[in-house]
C-alpha cells in the first residue's frame, strides 16, 4: 500500500491510464482542428470528437447532437442558466434552484439577479433532499428553469431527479441537472427523466481536466440558449472556441469506460464505502452520517465526528487525502453551506469529514484509513472540552459561549 | 496548508493536556470559544495562593491544530509565572513563536483570552476567599 492514500474522488479523480492512452495520439501527431473541413487533419480530429460525442451521449440516454462540449461543468452550469435565461427572457424572469448548489450555480444566479432575474433558493430538508410540494409551489408563470443538481459533491446525496423532471414537464418549465457528481457513477437517462439539459465533467470522471458537456435536449421541447461566448460558432453556435480535441477523446473514452464497468464498480465502491462507515461507527460513540444513506451515492461518505474539529483531524491523518466542511480549512472562516443548510448545527459542520471513494482504492486502504481515522478521532476527544462536558452530561446547547 | 515544525510538535505531543477541580480555589478555569465558531479552549492554573506563582496549567482544546498548538504553548509559558506576569503574555508573542499564518491569528486571540479569563477567575475566587476571611476575623 502507498502512502499518502487519495479519498478526495469529488474533488477530482486520477485519469484512468486507458483515458490517458486513448488522448496520446491527439497530443501528439494528430493534432488537427477538428473545424478545419478541407484536409485531412482536420477529419481525423472532427472524427475524433464524433466518436466523443456519441460516447458521451451513450453514458445519459442522449444523442449526439444534443451534446455541447465545453470547458467543464462550471462553463456548462453558467451556460445553461445564463443561456436561457437570456434566450427565454421574454417568456419569463424566474429561475428555482437549491440552497445546496454548487457555487457554480448558486453564483451564476447571483448575477443573473443583479441582471433583474428573480430566483427561488428552495431550502432542503435534514436529509439533504428538497421538498416536491415546495418545488411546486415555487413554480410561477414567469419561471423558465428549475436547476436542482443530481448529486450532491459535498454529501452524495441525489435528488429526486425523475420527479423534478416530471413537474417540469407538466409545467413547461426547463429542468437543468448539475451532474457533474452523478453522471458515470450512477444510470443516469436524460430522456428517462425528462432532463433538458445536464453538465458534466470529464475529470469527476478519471478523465482530464478542462473539459465537460452540456446535454442541451433537441426535441420535445428543442431548448435553445442564447451563446455566452462569441467567437466561429462551434457546437452549434451554442460554444464558440476551437474543440479540445485531446481533452473531449479522454471524456468520450472515459464516458465509455464509466458505462461499461459502472454495475460492478459501483458495487465494489459501496461495499467499500460501507465497510469504512460501519467500521467508524463500531468503534465511536457520537457519530452523525450527513445526508440520506438510501438516495446517495455509492462513493460517498459525509461524517461529523462530534467534539472534533475537522481540520485537527485532518492534520491527525495527514496521509489519507479527504477534505472537511470546517471553516478552518478554507479562508472564509464560515463552515461548509451545504451542511448549515441541512440544519446540523454550525458545530457538526465543523466536525465533518468527507471520504470520496474512487476506482483506483483498494480495501486494504480503506481498513487502514479507518483504523487511522478511528485513532485520531479518540485522541482528539481526550484533547475536547466539549467531549468532556458531553461526557460529564452538561447540556451543550444551554452553555453561554463566548463567542468571537 | 503547510503548519510549522512547532505546530505540528504541540499538535503531535500536547503538553498539559487534563483537567483540575473547578470548585479548587487555588485553579482559575478560562473556557472560550464556542462551538458553532469552530473552537472553544479552556485554560486552567494551580496558583500557589503564597507566592502568586502558576506552579500548573492545563488546557483542552476543541480547534483546529493552531489553536491547539496555541493552547499547548500557553500552558507551558504560564507554569512557573506569576499571575500579574501571565497577563503580560500577548497573542502577538504566541504568533512568533508558533509562525502562524494570517488566518490562524484568531487562535492566538484565543489563547490571550483563555489567560485572561483563567487569570481573571481565579482572581475573583481569591478574592471572594479573602473577603469571607476577613468577615470571619471581624
Amino acid at each position: 500500500m502507498k502512502l499518502p492514500i487519495y479519498m478526495d474522488n469529488h474533488a477530482t479523480t486520477q485519469v484512468d491510464p486507458r483515458v490517458f492512452k486513448a488522448m496520446l495520439p491527439y497530443l501528439t501527431n494528430v493534432f488537427g482542428n477538428s473545424a478545419s473541413r478541407n484536409h485531412s487533419f482536420g477529419w481525423e480530429a472532427e472524427e475524433a470528437t464524433e466518436k466523443a460525442r456519441k460516447q458521451v451521449a451513450d453514458l445519459i440516454g442522449a444523442t449526439s447532437k444534443e451534446i455541447v462540449f465545453t470547458s467543464g461543468a462550471t462553463e456548462s452550469d453558467n451556460l445553461a442558466l445564463k443561456g436561457v435565461a437570456e434566450m427565454y427572457a421574454e417568456k419569463g424572469n424566474h429561475v428555482i434552484t437549491a440552497a445546496t448548489e454548487h457555487k457554480a450555480i448558486l453564483d451564476a444566479c447571483k448575477r443573473l439577479e443583479k441582471e433583474g432575474l428573480r430566483v427561488t433558493y428552495l431550502p432542503v430538508q435534514t436529509n439533504g433532499l428538497i421538498d416536491l410540494d415546495q418545488l411546486r409551489a415555487a413554480i410561477t408563470d414567469k419561471t423558465i428553469l428549475i436547476s436542482i443538481m443530481y448529486a450532491n459533491n459535498e454529501i452524495g446525496v441525489l435528488q429526486p431527479v425523475a420527479e423534478i423532471g416530471k413537474i417540469a414537464k407538466e409545467r413547461g418549465v426547463l429542468f437543468h441537472t448539475d451532474g457533474t457528481q452523478a453522471a458515470g457513477k450512477i444510470p443516469v437517462n436524460v430522456t428517462q427523466d425528462n432532463i433538458d439539459l445536464m453538465s458534466i465533467s470529464a475529470h469527476k470522471m478519471y478523465g482530464p481536466k478542462g473539459v465537460g458537456a452540456l446535454y442541451v435536449r433537441r426535441r420535445n421541447p428543442r431548448v435553445q440558449l442564447t451563446a455566452q461566448m462569441d467567437g466561429g460558432g462551434h457546437e452549434r453556435g451554442m460554444r464558440s472556441g476551437t474543440l479540445n480535441v485531446p481533452g473531449i477523446v479522454g471524456l468520450g473514452e472515459a464516458c465509455a469506460i464509466a458505462k461499461a464497468e459502472m454495475p460492478e464498480e459501483s458495487k465494489r465502491l459501496a461495499y467499500l464505502r460501507d465497510k469504512l462507515k460501519d467500521r467508524l461507527l463500531a468503534s465511536l460513540d457520537e457519530v452523525y452520517i450527513n445526508g440520506t444513506q438510501e438516495h446517495r451515492l455509492p462513493n460517498n461518505l459525509n461524517i461529523s465526528f462530534a467534539y472534533v474539529e475537522g481540520e485537527s483531524l485532518l492534520m491527525g491523518i495527514n496521509d489519507v487525502a479527504v477534505s472537511s466542511g470546517s471553516a478552518c480549512t478554507s479562508a472564509t472562516l464560515e463552515p461548509s453551506y451545504v451542511l448549515k443548510a441541512l440544519g446540523a448545527g454550525d458545530d457538526l459542520a465543523h466536525s465533518s469529514i468527507r471520504f470520496g471513494l474512487g476506482r483506483f482504492n483498494t480495501e486494504e486502504e480503506v481498513d487502514y484509513v479507518a483504523e487511522k481515522v478511528i485513532d485520531v478521532v479518540k485522541k482528539l476527544r481526550e484533547l475536547s472540552p466539549l467531549y468532556e462536558m458531553f461526557k460529564e452530561g452538561i447540556d451543550m446547547s444551554k452553555v453561554q459561549w463566548a463567542a468571537h | 496548508m503547510a503548519y510549522s515544525d512547532k505546530v505540528l510538535d504541540h499538535y503531535n505531543h500536547p503538553r498539559n493536556v487534563g483537567s483540575f477541580d473547578k470548585s479548587d480555589p487555588n485553579v482559575g478555569t478560562g473556557m472560550v470559544g464556542a462551538p458553532e465558531c469552530g473552537d472553544v479552549m479552556k485554560l486552567q492554573v494551580k496558583v500557589n495562593p503564597d507566592t502568586g506563582v502558576i506552579e500548573d496549567a492545563k488546557f483542552k482544546t476543541f480547534g483546529c491544530g493552531s489553536a491547539i498548538a496555541s493552547s499547548s504553548l500557553a500552558t507551558e509559558w504560564l507554569r512557573g509565572r506569576t499571575v500579574d506576569e501571565a497577563l503580560a503574555i500577548k497573542n502577538t508573542d504566541i504568533v512568533n513563536e508558533l509562525s502562524l499564518p494570517p488566518v490562524k491569528i484568531h487562535c492566538s486571540v484565543l489563547a490571550e483570552d483563555a489567560i485572561k479569563a483563567a487569570i481573571g477567575d481565579y482572581k475573583k475566587k481569591s478574592s471572594t476567599a479573602t473577603a469571607g476571611a476577613q468577615s470571619v476575623n471581624a
